[in-house]
């Protein structure tokens, strides 16, 4: 078999496996769905009435929300890959496929890929929970189906990150903080929840070129939901190119950290 | 890999040769120019104390770490220069057992056999033959996460058989286990050993070298101090053990002065079971002798005997502590 089929078949191999785990543990299912449906309840009837503004219409605000909720699920989901690695090497599995001759990547590209599993199941369960609290797709059904593979490209990319954070995490308590911390700053100062435009001073700056807001509009663009009225449209680059901002920063996202996570890999012992 | 194979592991029928294997941590060396050979076929016992170096020793030549100076050879293949072939020819069994717990015994060797390349259905024979063989076919469906230590340790070895492997590296695989699960699982390796595969054994329990492997190298802070089959280290340090328990304390300082004046070695005692103990190398004769005098001093023993010694005298002789007392950090 060559280099490349015995990566994919490889990958393939971990895919199963990861999935299996989840299959095995629905709580897991359970946890990473109720969490999101919270933060849409939170955030739709808590906060909405005040970020909607005066006399804001809260339905146009829950449709504005949908779309931000969704990234921010999909990208909390990297920490399971986190844990996943973390767990592994804690159990020696990650000694045991070190020792097998298949394909380094594939170990990390199996665990990437099952987690993009989950968070489909995810979104499917979301989007019903979406659709409940009033939220519409009103574009073409290839646009949202655009839409939805946006945001998984961003999380897929996230999940690398992921990957290398749980392979030099020191322990599992350690990964599992790690692999959730930066997850706030980088879903929170963004577009996700609250007027981009509202953001003040750096804060602002930083919203406008995370990759997470790019992604976030652009999902909000293909499944065609508007900002409640009267909030100021965003501007600058990013912003007019929100879909190729959001495709490049996740290529570049795995483009380095798929190394970085495949280097450590082949070094990393078992604790 | 297949069967036929086995016994190819290098021209001269040496399976597995490492030599000056050093592997520095910070200031500690925890490998310090190790030496070993493996002849094809045979089992080699690598013994010492928790931090010894054994499981560092098992992570080079399982190409899982690379060392800091030296060289190694596993089955033809440099583990540096060409691991992939080393992975090809090894099964290795670690202390943790690496076992998918989520995943059923089924589904744990399954997913093994299909990352050495095997074909599904292939996998999935090699996998139900496993469970057979190791008496997990009954549990083979279930989740491994219900499986008892014993059989989680039997579900891993089987998983570093999948392939057939030419070598198979066992690290500790009685660690941790009840005494029945270490007696099922060196069955259980002794039937591996008769299959005509080579198996490197790191243990720390001398009573499993002595019963599993041909010969034994005996590490200490990362150095080989001895090495050889388990009769010619018990060899080396002589004789026979007499001891004997006696029914007073009053009467210890009494029983000292006797099994000295028969014995090779200054006495040991035990104050609490009033046991003495020493050397001897007349065997049965100095058993005589000492129990005669001991009768003219009126001295009265509850229990006595004669023992050859064990690999635990070998290595107290041999290090100045105990196999399985913790060595303090040095």
């Amino acid at each position: 078999m060559n280099g490349a089929g015995k990566i994919l078949t490889d990958s393939g191999v971990i895919t199963w496996r990861n999935v299996m785990n989840v299959r095995r543990n629905p709580e897991w299912l359970l946890g990473a769905t109720l969490f999101p449906i919270m933060f849409v309840l939170m955030f739709a009837y808590v906060f909405g009435g005040a970020i909607g503004g005066p006399g804001g219409d809260s339905g146009q605000y829950r449709e504005f929300l949908i779309a931000g909720i969704f990234a921010q699920t999909v990208a909390f989901n990297s920490s399971y890959t986190v844990i996943g690695f973390a767990n592994d090497l804690q159990k020696g599995i990650i000694d045991r496929f070190r020792s097998l001759p298949m394909s380094r990547l594939a170990v990390i590209l199996g665990r990437t890929t099952a987690d993009q599993v989950l968070s489909l199941v995810v979104l499917f369960v979301m989007s019903i929970c979406g659709l409940l609290i009033g939220w519409r797709i009103r574009g073409s059904v290839l646009d949202a189906i655009l839409g939805y593979l946006m945001i998984l490209l961003f999380a897929f990319a996230l999940s690398w990150v992921g990957a290398y954070i749980g392979l030099v995490s020191r322990s599992v308590e350690v990964a599992n903080s790690a692999g959730l911390i930066w997850m706030f700053p980088l879903t929170f100062i963004s577009s996700a929840f609250v007027p981009q435009e509202s953001l003040p001073g750096v804060l602002g700056t930083i919203a406008d070129w995370n990759p997470f807001t790019a992604a976030v509009n652009a999902t909000r663009d293909l499944f065609g939901n508007a900002s409640p009225a009267g909030w100021a449209a965003p501007s600058g680059w990013p912003a007019d190119n929100a879909a190729l901002y959001a495709v490049l920063s996740s290529v570049a996202i795995i483009a380095i950290f798929a190394p970085l996570a495949t280097a450590r890999y082949r070094k990393v012992a078992s604790r | 890999m297949s069967e036929s194979d086995r016994g190819m592991g290098g021209q001269s029928g040496v399976a597995v040769r490492a030599r000056g294997l050093v592997k520095s941590y910070g200031s500690t060396r925890a490998l310090d120019g190790v030496d070993l050979e493996i002849p094809t076929g045979q089992v080699l016992g690598l013994l010492g104390p928790n931090g010894a170096g054994k499981t560092t020793t098992v992570r080079i030549l399982t190409t899982l770490l690379r060392p800091d100076e030296g060289e190694a050879e596993v089955a033809g293949h440099d583990v540096l220069a060409d691991p992939d072939g080393v992975r090809r020819s090894i099964g290795l069994s670690g202390q943790y057992a690496a076992v998918d717990e989520n995943l059923t015994g089924f589904e744990n060797l399954y997913l093994v056999g299909r990352l050495y390349g095997k074909r599904k259905a292939e996998a999935r024979e090699r996998a139900r033959e496993l469970l057979r063989r190791f008496q997990l076919d009954e549990a083979g469906d279930r989740p491994a996460k219900g499986y008892s230590g014993g059989m989680r340790r039997r579900l891993d070895l089987a998983g570093a058989l999948v392939a057939e492997p030419s070598v198979v590296v066992l690290d500790e695989p009685t660690t941790g286990l009840d005494p029945r699960g270490r007696i099922d699982m060196w069955e259980v390796i002794e039937q591996l050993v008769a299959t005509g595969a080579t198996v490197l054994l790191t243990t720390q329990y001398l009573e499993e070298a002595d019963r599993l492997a041909d010969s034994i190298v005996v590490i200490d802070k990362g150095k080989v101090i001895a090495r050889g089959t388990a009769d010619e280290l018990k060899a080396q340090i002589g004789g026979e053990r007499l001891n004997l328990v006696v029914a007073e304390q009053e009467q210890i300082p009494a029983a000292v002065r006797v099994l000295e004046s028969v014995g090779t070695s200054e006495a040991t005692v035990d104050e609490h079971s009033r046991r003495v103990e020493v050397l001897v190398d007349t065997g049965p004769k100095a058993l005589v002798e000492a129990l005669r005098l001991l009768d003219a001093e009126r001295v009265t023993v509850q229990d006595v005997g004669l023992h050859r010694p064990t690999l635990d005298d070998v290595f107290l002789a041999l290090t100045g502590h105990g196999a399985e007392e913790e060595v303090p950090a040095s």
